[in-house]
């Protein structure tokens, strides 16, 4: 069991450009996945690389604050359980997981994409799983987006005869 | 970031972890008495014993000061994956690790208040060798008296005297430890 704290990002204004967004980006991605996706599209893929635990897939609570209308003094939200995990290739690359929930598998799947993307096959891992997933996700968006859309109910005002 | 600065963690952290504190426990209960603690592989210059004395007692609400040769980038990683502890000077550190040379001068670390005297440091002292031999020990845990090859016996006497307040110091090399609380007299 650990905990640990998650605080709401502070943007900072910086001169040089991060050098990990692309690495945020896609671990963002993998973390948000439905359960048992990126498994499903990293074994489409073809076997698995070896590999050996750095640190075994282990559940926790992390805490999140938030700030009331995101400028406000930050207080505990609540609790929430994260799975994480941290593994090694046999070329030394280290692939880091932190998800949601207690989702094991899904942790070990989505560390093993996170150290092949920064190995020779970044390419064909985007294409295979982050590019999918991407697409799904932003359907989804679309979709939910479209439906509230379909029942949205525009309220005018008539003249009112106040003159 | 390489993986050998991030692998040697406990392998079974639950169960190694335990054994682990039993051992720090045992060597601070019974000041003098030397025990075997395993199942971490820290980066160099950290004995294992020392590396697994930190995996046990450190997390993010314990700042390390890390003296010496101890202060290089591959421990600094290894204590973050392992641990989240962060690293600051002697003045806010719970625990220090280095060498008895690299710690000294010992007045550097706090001693607690007299309100809280478990505000004060722990220090992780690396030694060349560590035997039930030198300086005498006695006081609470200790039958009669027992022996341990200490660096010196004028710091740990001076420290004796702010009882209650004080340093505790855990002694390391290669897979042994032993420590020496702060109500212990050395003579």
């Amino acid at each position: 069991m650990y905990s640990c704290i998650v605080e709401s990002e502070v943007v900072e204004m910086k001169d040089v450009a991060d050098d990990n967004l692309d690495r945020k980006a896609w671990m963002s991605l993998l973390a948000k996945a439905p359960v048992g996706r990126v498994a499903e599209l990293l074994d489409a893929l073809g076997p698995r690389p070896a590999f050996d635990w750095l640190r075994a897939p282990e559940i926790g609570t992390a805490m999140v604050r938030g700030r009331a209308g995101g400028t406000g003094a930050p207080f505990n939200l609540g609790e929430v359980t994260v799975t994480r995990c941290a593994l090694t290739l046999a070329d030394g690359t280290v692939g880091h997981a932190y998800l949601q929930g207690r989702r094991k598998a899904d942790a070990e799947a989505a560390a093993l994409t996170d150290a092949l993307m920064q190995t020779g096959q970044a390419e064909t891992v985007r294409a295979a799983i982050l590019d999918p997933i991407d697409a799904e996700q932003a359907a989804a968006k679309t979709a939910r987006a479209e439906k509230a859309a379909a029942t949205k109910v525009d309220f005018f005002t008539m003249a009112r005869g106040e003159d | 970031m390489q993986a050998e600065t991030l692998s040697g963690g406990f392998a079974d952290p639950a169960i190694e972890a335990a054994h682990a504190f039993r051992a720090v426990m045992e060597a601070m209960a019974r000041p003098g008495t030397i025990h075997e603690i395993t199942g971490a592989i820290p980066p160099a210059p950290l004995s294992p014993a020392a590396g697994a004395v930190l995996l046990t007692l450190c997390d993010a609400d314990t700042p390390v000061h890390l003296a010496g040769a101890a202060d290089c980038a591959p421990v600094h990683q290894w204590l973050a994956f392992h641990t989240g502890a962060p690293r600051t000077g002697p003045a806010e550190a719970m625990f220090a690790l280095g060498t008895w040379e690299d710690l000294g001068p010992l007045e550097a670390y706090p001693l607690g208040s007299a309100q809280y005297p478990d505000r004060s440091a722990t220090l992780i002292v690396e030694l060349p060798e560590l035997a039930a031999r030198g300086a005498t020990l006695s006081g609470p845990g200790i039958k009669d008296t027992a022996a341990l090859s200490l660096p010196e016996a004028a710091a740990f006497q001076a420290n004796a005297r702010h009882f209650p307040r004080g340093l505790d110091f855990v002694f390391t090399c290669g897979r042994q430890i032993a420590a020496l609380p702060r109500t212990t007299e050395v003579r």
